[in-house]
């Protein structure tokens, strides 16, 4: 079990790549930055068990994203939030 | 089973269900007799899988929302390990974590899986066609006051709203308020008033009628 | 926004309005969701994950025309064929007899 590379409360960026593997990270997401709301358990990284490759095991976390850096015009208030399940491979520290 | 042939697999098309034509459904039906006769699983395996999915329904998750609501060290057991806790009560997600959103007067969680369709079967019983549904799954998270809108969950500005996107391996419900006027009810009384719609987050208030 | 990546990959597109009418699950719709459900328990796939995968190789206009169960249907075929579960030729010829069947029961 490896140590988590992220805590609560860290300023994290959600990669903008496009792996051409079945990937559970959608569009609307990619390259937003976000904060750590949740550090959760490790779970299979689904790009990697696709046909029975094997299935190392990537941790899971929560990022919480304010919904007025994802759309805009945005219809609703500054404190509305966006909360997703991201594999921490896909994480790095924000600027 | 009113099948007359002799190699009827189980086939129990009911008269309000009739068996599709469609292309793609006829794919279905045949990967499943092919399933079947090669062995890899049995109409009665089959008719006990259905059995144990329709077995699951919202009452499950009533019932956990109940001992939340009446035991406040049961719900911050609930609220911050939710695989474990909802143990406690014979229930099990295993290998998904699960995870339960509290409501309050000032922040409301509506629950989405954009990507498919993710949803707690096993707690809620099966989805509701439009949680599958491209429009919800579209517009919830990027306009989710003009989708609780149409739900009639109409919300101020004084309350934020938390949308989560079932992306990887969690299932969320959401734990709502507990009704005023409920205050000497029984569990049973409580886990009653609690409907599907309110545990998604497509609907704010439980009606004590 | 960013480009799409698949045709399931749908979260913040614009769309219309959400029909809230319950629809009740078909008998064959149960029979499939116990289908894909086997197929983990028996190990003809390792993860649902690879479901997922064979959902997001439907065109696009397969994704938009097909309901909810006809897309996991089309999606368990895409795996075990290319798995070699199953070949194209007996699948092929199993529709053809089921087609065939409800052509003579005057379904069709």
């Amino acid at each position: 079990m490896s140590e988590p590379l992220f805590s609560v409360g860290q300023r994290v960026q959600i990669a903008d790549r496009t792996p051409p593997v079945h990937h559970r990270v959608p569009s609307y997401a990619k390259g937003h930055v976000g904060v750590i709301e949740r550090v959760c358990g490790m779970h299979a990284n689904p790009e990697l068990c696709i046909r029975g490759d094997g299935k190392p095991f990537q941790r899971i976390y929560r990022v919480r994203i304010p919904q007025t850096d994802l759309w805009a015009p945005y219809e609703g208030t500054d404190g509305d939030k966006l909360e997703i399940e991201i594999f921490e491979h896909w994480l790095e520290l924000a600027q | 089973m009113t099948g007359h042939d002799d190699h009827d697999h189980g086939r129990t098309f009911q008269p309000d269900h009739p068996e599709p034509t469609s292309d793609a459904a006829l794919v279905g039906l045949a990967l499943r007799e092919l399933l079947i006769e090669g062995g890899h699983y049995t109409a009665d395996e089959e008719q006990a899988v259905i059995a144990e999915m329709q077995g699951a329904s919202p009452e499950n998750g009533g019932k956990i929302v109940a001992r939340a609501w009446t035991d406040s060290d049961y719900k911050q057991r609930l609220l911050h390990n939710g695989k474990d806790a909802i143990k406690e009560l014979g229930f099990d997600l295993e290998p998904y974590e699960f995870t339960v959103m509290e409501n309050t007067e000032g922040v409301h969680n509506v629950i989405v899986c954009t990507l498919c369709s993710c949803y707690p079967r096993a707690l809620l019983g099966m989805s509701p066609a439009w949680y599958k549904s491209r429009n919800y799954r579209s517009r919830v998270v990027r306009e989710p006051r003009g989708v609780l809108s149409e739900f009639g969950v109409n919300l101020s500005d004084d309350v934020d709203v938390r949308v989560h996107d079932s992306t990887a391996e969690l299932r969320y419900m959401v734990l709502p308020q507990r009704p005023v006027g409920t205050d000497n009810w029984s569990e049973d009384d409580l886990a009653a008033l609690i409907t599907r719609d309110s545990l998604i987050g497509t609907q704010r208030d439980l009606s004590t009628k | 926004m960013n480009e799409p990546w698949g045709p399931h990959d749908i979260g913040g597109q614009m769309a219309g309005p959400i029909d809230l009418g319950e629809h009740d699950i078909a008998h064959w719709e149960w029979q499939i969701d116990a289908m894909l459900r086997l197929a983990h328990k028996k190990g003809l796939i390792s993860d649902f994950a690879e479901l997922r995968d064979g959902i997001e190789q439907l065109s696009a206009d397969d994704y938009d025309r097909l309901s909810y169960y006809e897309r996991w249907a089309k999606s368990l075929a895409y795996t075990l064929l290319s798995k070699e579960v199953i070949t194209d030729q007996t699948l092929n010829e199993k529709v053809a007899e089921i087609r065939a069947r409800q052509e003579a029961e005057g379904l069709r």
